[in-house]
């Protein structure tokens, strides 16, 4: 059978077509990342004119680290954001689990990474508690959630006592957050990243070309690598030189980029190219259709408050990496931060859009406010208003893209 | 005529001390599409629940293709090749049309998503049935209209080989040119050897498109009628009731 195709894929046409497809998306109100990459570039300009420190190799080194912690925190409330949920014991989540590493590695003597395995494994034991209640009981996520968050401030506190503070002086999970990676290392991350998406893009086009579809003009894909490329090779170079203020020198992209990029590409692979990950996206967009699809709504809505609850521990790491030390509050303020992260990045409160790489972003927004209004010298509480303030607007943005695409059929 | 693809005897159903099917005999055949109609409470939803295993009958006979089977579950009615087409359609507004078509049912290689082969076997499907509104098989839902929307639903069942489709008021909610474009779409499914069975309170929808009419009154089949042998007026006699008395007395 070889009848013309008749119906398009929206990937025929040249690469003037393809850029006018683009902007009528964005007219019909997806503009995905694109709102949070419009602030992030405004806000670098702004501080750049406010502050002579912004822009010093120093603080660009350290917005990214400062980003880290919030971008894998926002990465795992994605997961559960997609089904239109809500963790707000995240933070909390990830405390606990700082204090069971605490208990384990210090008190109990194990070797550190079998304390991290704990950690971890708490984590997939507090999501599946949640899971269970959401998915199972019919509890809402909000409630269940803010009770673990009033109840796991009480539990850190009995874990590790009142006013605790334990210092960590594990080299390996120092490192994560205070060392850098040797030249080499960070140009061969520039050339893996380009390989993988490089490759991931050809796979793409030879499933089309055997399937006897039309695939994107090739030199989309080639500026799609190459704007990956000249951006990783852009940060590599700034950081590979001396950003040192002292006579000891600094330099090396720190180890914790890496480390969350390769978290983002994971959980991207699973929700772009997994059954799984569809399954999430449907059960977001509309349960009932994913039920009658034979999806097994239950276990996706587990699944995805395990991988959030898991993936929160692995912030906390982060954090104490950073401070050297875990504290009875630890976690506490920086869930809500996390959502704002998410939400600013273009991820749907209402659930079945966003994706990673949206969380990622609107985490480097709320580092930038952070890290540019604490450089001008405002007082902390302004550095408040303003993130809750870009919440806000984030949302907003949110729900009138949500009205402009016709929304749902089935919530008003 | 042949073997009708779908054929119950004595079906019934109560919840309770409710009866609501009394005894139903109803037939579809392949290439045909039927009309289910009566009154709200003759029984066409417990019907179709029954047919699709969501609310299996209680007593009588289905057979299929000729052989008695017996539909327990959704997943059962799914593999004899029974597809429902509901009236909300069940669709995923935040994902595209080849997305929703294999929801549930995603091709896997290499144990990732096949996009391309789930792409061309979308496009396959709804080229199948002469589409021609949608324009891009990529496009989200979304943004799709009522008519398209249904049109989505129906490719759904094509692609997955149905041989029975049952549609639940598929212009409830349309307008006079969508409506028509939908029913254009049910007449290319049976021209392609589905039995299509539609359920409607739309006379005209019926007389315009459907070869044969089954009238249900109260729980029992008052009719079984041929659309070229009969009238709108009697068959709203049926669905009423009064020509059933007529036919007492």
């Amino acid at each position: 059978m070889s009848t013309p195709t008749l119906i398009a894929s929206g990937q025929e046409g040249t690469v003037k077509d393809q850029i006018v497809g683009y902007f009528q998306r964005l007219k019909n109100g997806d503009m995905g990342a694109l709102p949070a990459v419009i602030a992030l570039l405004a806000l670098a300009v702004l501080f750049t004119g406010l502050s002579p420190y912004f822009l010093t190799k120093l603080n660009i080194a350290n917005l990214f680290v400062q980003a880290a912690e919030l971008t894998v925190l926002a990465c795992a409330l994605v997961f559960v954001l997609l089904l239109a949920e809500i963790d707000l014991s995240a933070g909390v989540t990830a405390g606990v689990g700082m204090g069971l590493f605490i208990i384990l590695n210090q008190m109990m003597g194990l070797p550190w990474w079998l304390a991290v395995i704990g950690a971890l494994l708490l984590g997939s034991a507090v999501g599946s508690f949640i899971g269970f209640f959401v998915a199972k009981v019919g509890v809402p996520s909000f409630v269940v959630t803010l009770g673990l968050f009033l109840g796991f401030q009480g539990l850190q506190l009995i874990m590790l006592g009142d006013g605790g503070l334990y210092r960590v002086d594990v080299p390996e999970i120092l490192a994560l957050m205070n060392s850098n990676m040797p030249d080499w290392a960070g140009w061969l991350m520039v050339v893996v990243m380009v390989v993988v998406s490089l490759a991931l893009s050809l796979w793409d086009r030879a499933r089309r070309r055997k399937a006897g579809l039309t695939s994107r003009p090739i030199a989309l894909m080639i500026a799609k690598v190459a704007v990956i490329g000249i951006l990783a090779a852009a940060l590599v170079f700034v950081l590979n030189e001396n950003r040192s203020v002292s006579i000891l020198p600094i330099s090396g992209v720190p180890i914790v980029i890496p480390f969350v990029i390769g978290i983002i590409f994971v959980g991207t692979f699973v929700l772009d190219r997994t059954r799984f990950g569809r399954h999430l996206y449907a059960v977001g967009g509309n349960p009932e259709a994913a039920r009658r699809s034979g999806i097994k709504v239950a276990q996706i809505r587990i699944s995805a408050f395990i991988i959030c609850s898991t993936l929160a521990v692995v912030s906390g790491l982060l954090h104490v990496s950073r401070l050297g030390s875990v504290e009875a509050s630890a976690g506490r303020s920086i869930v809500l931060s996390g959502v704002a992260a998410a939400v600013v990045g273009g991820v749907s409160l209402f659930g079945g859009r966003g994706k990673l790489v949206n969380a990622a972003i609107g985490a480097l927004v709320i580092a930038i406010i952070d890290n540019g209004l604490g450089l001008i010298g405002l007082p902390a509480g302004i550095n408040f208003l303003v993130t809750g303030g870009v919440l806000i607007a984030a949302a907003t943005i949110d729900a009138l893209s949500r009205k402009r695409s016709g929304g749902s059929l089935f919530r008003v | 005529m042949d073997v009708p693809l779908i054929e119950l005897a004595g079906v019934k159903k109560s919840f309770g001390p409710v009866e609501v099917l009394k005894g139903i005999d109803f037939k579809a055949y392949a290439g045909r599409v039927t009309a289910l109609v009566g009154d709200n409470g003759a029984g066409k939803s417990t019907l179709i629940k029954g047919l699709s295993g969501v609310q299996p009958f209680d007593e009588g006979t289905v057979k299929f293709e000729g052989q008695e089977v017996h539909i327990t579950s959704a997943r059962q009615s799914g593999h004899l090749g029974i597809e429902v087409v509901y009236q909300d359609l069940a669709l995923c507004d935040n994902l595209d049309i080849v997305q929703n078509m294999f929801l549930g049912r995603e091709e896997i290689s290499m144990g990732t998503l096949n996009e391309a082969e789930m792409e061309f076997a979308a496009t396959k499907a709804l080229q199948s049935l002469s589409v021609r509104t949608v324009k891009s098989v990529r496009q989200k839902v979304s943004s799709l209209s009522g008519g398209q929307r249904q049109t989505v639903a129906i490719g759904r069942s094509v692609l997955r080989n149905a041989k029975v489709v049952i549609l639940d008021e598929p212009t409830a909610a349309l307008g006079v040119a969508q409506t028509e474009q939908v029913l254009n779409l049910v007449r290319r499914l049976a021209d392609n050897g589905i039995a299509v069975i539609i359920i409607s309170h739309n006379l005209a929808d019926v007389f315009q498109v459907c070869d044969d009419i089954a009238v249900l009154y109260l729980g029992r089949m008052v009719a079984s009628l041929k659309t070229s042998e009969t009238n709108r007026d009697e068959v709203v006699g049926y669905i009423t009731g009064t020509k059933n008395l007529e036919e007492v007395n």
